[in-house]
């Protein structure tokens, strides 16, 4: 017996005994190449100043990380690229004219506050990204709402950015649809032709860069359908009169963040349910309030708050859903309870 | 009676906010401006001081089955007191404290001095801790308002500090900033307290050896 059991990498674990060479570093990166299009959109649409922001974002994401494990003597854990997925994601939710520094006082409160605080990654309760976005609104919050009107491109000046800003389809979708789509036809929406955010404009590049997801497995379908699948029933359902329901529907799930938010931000591994019917759960949920806030709350767009309080209720959703163990017949194991009663 | 031992534990070792955590309510509700830090501070201040006076004078006569309600009594006196004062002389602070300084009443440190330090010590002793609690108190409401205040308004004192392109981080100024800036503070108070013990302990045992 050699002394030193320590170094001897045992692996104990039940079967199935599957490898592949999947790890949190080749998911990122995936994700990361998923959001190019959007970006590539954004960057082409807006000016450089999307891509510069973006690069400050993501490189300031990236050394909070490392300053904070620096600081407490933690292994690094930069080459997983997850500070930087949350960089880019926080760049993409706000607007492109936000100051240079904003993003990253945001990056600060995403990866120190809300991911490192709670032990790092795969310990944070919620989405760090959306988590930064809803810092900053509530910090600064007429910055947050700077949107720069299509047509207009933004420069890379590092502060005061003036520039002609144009109400959002968000902004109008409630108070206006006719208005709306007087300006924005779908297919303005679709390909992202509008005003907002700066990776949320272009549904049609989001949709690219989700179908890449799922077709390299790193999401599953149910988050995404269930979230925009609801978010479209609810819309058919509450069309303003005099207005087709179908389009409306279209403007709904085309205009803001939802697309982003289904695709990229509500599928976090951390912050979303284990089993594929909590997931339909939490998309549903998702896309309940989503609407809810857009119809009845203060703020036009609820992708954010949405995807904040239902990463709150993962934990019940998980403690609820189980999924039945392998080799259990699920009636048998009622009955047997009901006899035992 | 030792003043300076007492100091440290109200300040620092034993600080009724940072350590027991008492007075956590007031702490974050009014600490958005160094004005109302102030005000607060030096009421509590007062309060706790005469409270603990006359607590320690009364606790022979007190029967143990109604003393809370008895140190109720007298700090609802002595808060009456100071709020009736700050509405005549400071009546600006008096507005936006608000309904802060009559719920000084129920405020967990001068209750919690009152159980723990007052009803078993002696006068001197009682109004000495009276002080250096209270001290404790009003230093982290201080470093708490210049914090948010600074930052969160720009401004300190109500002048204006920060450079004329600062955007004020209104997070700071709202409920939530309360929170993180307390937990912060509270965070790295526990932090030093822990890295001292670890030194003192570590001493000890060199000197033990």
């Amino acid at each position: 017996m050699t002394g030193d059991y320590k170094a001897l990498k045992l692996i104990a674990s039940s079967n199935p005994h599957i490898r592949n060479n999947e790890d949190t570093r080749s998911i990122m990166l995936d994700v990361l190449i998923a959001l190019v299009p959007a970006l590539g959109w954004s960057v082409y649409r807006f000016g450089f100043r999307a891509l510069v922001a973006a690069l400050v974002s993501v490189g300031s994401a990236m050394c909070w990380e490392w300053a904070y494990r620096k600081a407490l003597k933690k292994p690094q854990m930069l080459g997983d690229l997850s500070a930087a997925v949350t960089g880019l994601l926080l760049a993409m939710v706000c607007p492109v004219t936000l100051p240079y520094w904003m993003l990253i006082i945001g990056n600060f409160f995403a990866i120190v506050v809300v991911k490192q605080l709670y032990g790092g990654l795969g310990k944070n309760f919620m989405n760090p990204a959306l988590a930064g976005r809803a810092a900053l609104v509530a910090c600064y919050a007429s910055q947050m709402t700077n949107w720069i009107a299509p047509g207009e491109k933004a420069p890379l000046s590092l502060s005061g950015v003036d520039v002609v800003t144009a109400a959002t389809p968000m902004a109008m979708i409630g108070e206006d649809f006719a208005g709306l789509s007087a300006q924005y036809s779908v297919g303005d929406l679709f390909i992202g032709w509008v005003g907002g955010s700066a990776g949320e404009i272009s549904a049609m590049m989001l949709l690219i860069g989700g179908l890449y997801l799922i077709f390299r497995k790193v999401i599953s379908w149910h988050i995404p359908v269930a979230y925009i699948g609801t978010v479209a029933v609810l819309a058919l359902l509450t069309a303003p009169a005099g207005a087709s329901a179908v389009t409306y529907m279209l403007y709904s799930i085309f205009g803001g963040g939802l697309m982003l938010g289904a695709f990229f931000m509500a599928t976090d591994y951390v912050t979303s349910p284990v089993t594929k019917k909590g997931q339909i759960i939490f998309g549903i949920g998702c896309g309940l309030l989503t609407v809810f806030i857009r119809k009845f709350g203060s703020f036009p767009e609820g992708v954010c708050y949405s995807i904040l309080l239902m990463n709150c209720t993962v934990w019940i959703i998980d403690k609820h859903v189980k999924p039945v163990r392998f080799g259990v017949d699920p009636a048998a194991e009622k009955a047997k309870k009901e006899a035992a009663k | 009676m030792n003043f300076g031992k007492q100091l440290k534990e109200g300040l620092i070792t034993n600080n009724p906010v940072t350590v027991q955590l008492l007075g956590m309510c007031s702490t974050m509700a009014i600490t958005t401006k160094m004005s109302n830090g102030i005000g607060m501070g030096v009421s509590v201040i007062i309060i706790l001081t005469l409270a603990n006076i006359f607590i320690a004078l009364l606790r022979k006569v007190i029967p143990d089955e109604v003393r809370i309600a008895c140190f109720i009594v007298v700090i609802a006196g002595f808060v009456t007191m100071v709020d009736l004062s700050l509405q005549a002389f400071f009546p600006a602070i008096a507005k936006s404290l608000g309904v802060f300084i009559p719920l000084i009443v129920v405020n967990c440190i001068i209750l919690g001095r009152a159980e723990a330090f007052a009803s078993k010590n002696s006068v001197g002793a009682s109004a000495v801790d009276g002080i250096t609690q209270g001290l404790g108190y009003t230093a982290v409401l201080i470093i708490l308002c210049a914090f948010r205040e600074i930052f969160g308004m720009g401004t300190f004192f109500d002048a204006k500090v920060m450079p004329a392109g600062y955007v004020p981080a209104g997070i700071l100024t709202l409920p939530v900033g309360g929170f993180l800036c307390l937990g912060a503070l509270i965070a790295a108070m526990q932090w030093a307290l822990n890295k001292s013990k670890a030194k003192a302990e570590s001493k000890g045992k060199e000197a033990a050896e």
